[in-house]
């Protein structure tokens, strides 16, 4: 009896694993090695998988976009736990790719390791910029204070009690580059105008995130911006029970309150892809190196449904500001330091 | 603006710990009855999915409830079939719980929103009520305090019942009885089997309304990182608040007032780093329990296996 319930158990937890497979993608099968071989790009998720709304999704479909542009072969390998991160690149290794990417920093030691075990495998990962990268490695990083300092000067022009929020997930230098970047925008719209910051120290805690929000709102914010992942769902919750402005990140996160939700901070995984496909496509792949794309490379942005509640003569003001940024007219600051050295520009 | 902050801190330990209760409840009266259950995190996984996706589709919060309830109560037989019928061993049966309810709820829910890994968010109106939402001023002492949604209510209820059921009901008594001695209980003509199932189908009713209080009231979708270790500290709730009702409660609520309170700290202009912050509701939690409360003593038969001769 007890062997029988053990056996049950075990069959329980398989049938799970087995449903946890991850996708095997289109990988090429053993083609005859020609002289023209199409280049073929597989991506490696992190634990979000690859339809997780936010920079796995946004990768993927810019690899889908290369496909569709200049006829690359690619492919996609699902992570569901760190412990994913080694096996994937070893099949994505077999599977006989040009390039291979990371998708996130947590892949950073997969990634490393697996190129130094591999010189000749080309590697790329998202949000990560090496201390001595490899030749056949590629960093690439986005200036997501950029795209904050829109969304910032966007809260500052706005707020009409004179008091905006900042809500980070985990602090470390990734997510402060977002608050900096905000913070400066601020500025750039009003010098008095006060910034309510605090973290979550989590990526998941919506309730967390919807209490930090609450007790934002109640100091008197009204427009509050987040970096936090899943947290900022609670912050976005309590924007609509409060009747208040929200500003989402990565990706367009309109529909996710449409009435309550100002406008979006968006980081393009799917441009930055795309861009270094490209590159690779057309041999010209940047080893050794961290790529960092901005503005000017449409790397980062604000969300295209902004204009539903920005007013037009702010949306103008962005765009002249986008306009200085990438013109190269100022740097937008992205450390305490350089946010308090900052002075307002001429618009 | 000391009353506000209070206010704060109170309301946020209310929103906190509601979600925790429920499950913590589902815990109480599976041990209770001696049967250890922790797949609780894993059916609360399951219940705030089912509760976020049949909300969405029948545009009913208290419909996508009930049905966390039920889908939990699925989930709380497929454990009591493994561990009473088959004698299988209750922490395995509990492990398997725990992964077969994210990926069965991740599963379900790419097949049912076009391969996306969160559902559609619920509109305010849509999603469980707030009773007294109106009634005060925006954030006015009251408000921040009971402004709450119905589940917050509904916890605070079913703890009274679950209190009601275990120590003033017959079907309480032969509970407890059959946690403590399922032999001396099937002597007296109890059914030790039924018992069981019916607790362990409870608990799996209460988790799943945990899991929905959480997708469906404080927030408005399911997310794949929305329950990340809840149903984890509502078993350690539980059993701070020594396998009763009322005392698992209090855990939750103690839990729910050291989160209101870190949240709160930045308020007070202290410059304390919100690493070190974040620690503070599991130390401050421990260290009050470990100071106020004395030696916690399981139901002796709880988590044995009980085989009639």
């Amino acid at each position: 009896m007890k062997k029988l319930s053990i056996l049950f158990t075990a069959m329980l937890a398989l049938m799970v694993v087995s449903c946890n497979k991850p996708k095997e993608a289109a990988a090429p099968a053993e083609e005859p090695k020609q002289v023209e071989k199409t280049v073929s790009v597989t991506m490696v998720t992190d634990v979000g998988g690859v339809n997780d709304q936010s920079f796995n999704q946004s990768a993927w479909e810019g690899l889908q976009k290369a496909k569709a542009d200049f006829g690359i072969d690619v492919s996609y390998k699902e992570s569901k736990q760190n412990a994913d991160y080694a096996p994937n690149m070893e099949i994505a290794l077999d599977s006989d790719n040009d390039l291979i990417w990371g998708i996130g920093f947590m892949m950073a030691d997969a990634i490393m390791e697996a190129a130094q075990n591999n010189p000749d495998q080309k590697y790329a990962i998202i949000d990560n910029a090496y201390e001595n990268t490899p030749e056949n490695v590629v960093g690439v990083v986005f200036e997501a204070e950029q795209c904050s300092y829109l969304v910032g000067y966007i809260a500052g022009r706005m707020t009409q009690t004179g008091k905006v929020g900042f809500i980070g997930g985990i602090e470390f230098f990734l997510i402060q580059e977002f608050e900096y970047g905000f913070k400066a925008g601020v500025k750039q719209a009003g010098a008095d105008i006060e910034v309510l910051s605090q973290y979550a120290e989590s990526f998941s805690d919506a309730a967390k995130g919807k209490s930090i929000a609450n007790s934002m709102y109640q100091q008197g914010a009204d427009i509050i911006f987040h970096a936090a992942g899943g947290v900022g769902n609670g912050l976005i919750e309590a924007a609509k029970e409060q009747g208040k402005w929200a500003i989402g990140v990565d990706r367009d996160q309109s529909s996710l309150a449409p009435e309550n939700v100002l406008t979006s901070a968006m980081k393009r995984v799917d441009n930055g892809i795309y861009n270094l496909s490209k590159d690779l496509a057309d041999g010209k792949f940047p080893g050794g190196k961290t790529v960092s794309y901005g503005l000017a490379e449409n790397g980062v942005g604000i969300a295209p449904t902004s204009s539903k509640h920005v007013p037009a003569d702010i949306l103008a003001e962005v765009e002249k500001l986008e306009e200085m940024i990438i013109d190269g007219a100022f740097v937008v600051p992205n450390t305490a330091e350089t946010v308090e050295a900052y002075t307002p520009v001429e618009l | 603006m000391i009353l506000q902050s209070i206010a704060f801190i109170l309301g946020t330990t209310l929103m906190y710990a509601t979600p925790l209760i429920y499950t913590s409840l589902g815990g109480t009266i599976s041990e209770n009855s001696g049967v250890v259950n922790i797949g609780l995190e894993g059916i609360m996984f399951m219940g705030a999915f089912i509760g976020a996706a049949v909300g969405f589709y029948t545009h009913s919060g208290w419909i996508g409830f009930l049905a966390a309830g039920v889908v939990g109560g699925l989930f709380g037989l497929l454990h009591a079939v493994a561990c009473i019928t088959f004698t299988a061993d209750q922490v395995v049966s509990g492990i398997a719980i725990n992964f077969l309810g994210p990926g069965f709820a991740l599963l379900l829910c790419r097949l049912t929103f076009d391969g996306a890994a969160m559902t559609v968010p619920l509109p305010l109106d849509e999603k469980i009520s707030r009773p007294l939402n109106g009634l005060f001023e925006q954030n006015s002492f009251f408000d921040m305090i009971f402004n709450r949604y119905s589940t917050v209510y509904l916890a605070f209820i079913l703890v009274f019942l679950m209190w009601f059921l275990l120590y003033k009901t017959r079907l309480g008594l032969r509970i407890r009885a059959v946690g403590e001695h399922p032999e001396a209980a099937a002597t007296l003509g109890i059914n030790v089997y039924k018992i069981r199932y019916f607790s362990v189908i409870m608990s799996g009713v209460l988790s799943g309304f945990g899991g929905a209080a959480m997708s469906i009231a404080i927030v408005s979708q399911f997310r794949v990182t929305l329950i990340s270790g809840q149903g984890f500290i509502a078993l350690a709730a539980m059993i701070f608040g020594r396998w009763k009702p009322q005392g698992a409660m209090w855990a939750c609520l103690l839990f729910g007032l050291a989160n209101g309170i870190v949240i709160f700290m930045p308020r007070t202009g202290l410059d304390i780093s919100s690493q070190l912050l974040s620690m503070l509701p599991y130390v401050l939690t421990l260290i009050l329990l470990v100071v106020f409360v004395g030696k916690a003593i399981a139901p002796s038969a709880d988590g044995e296996i009980y085989e009639k001769h």
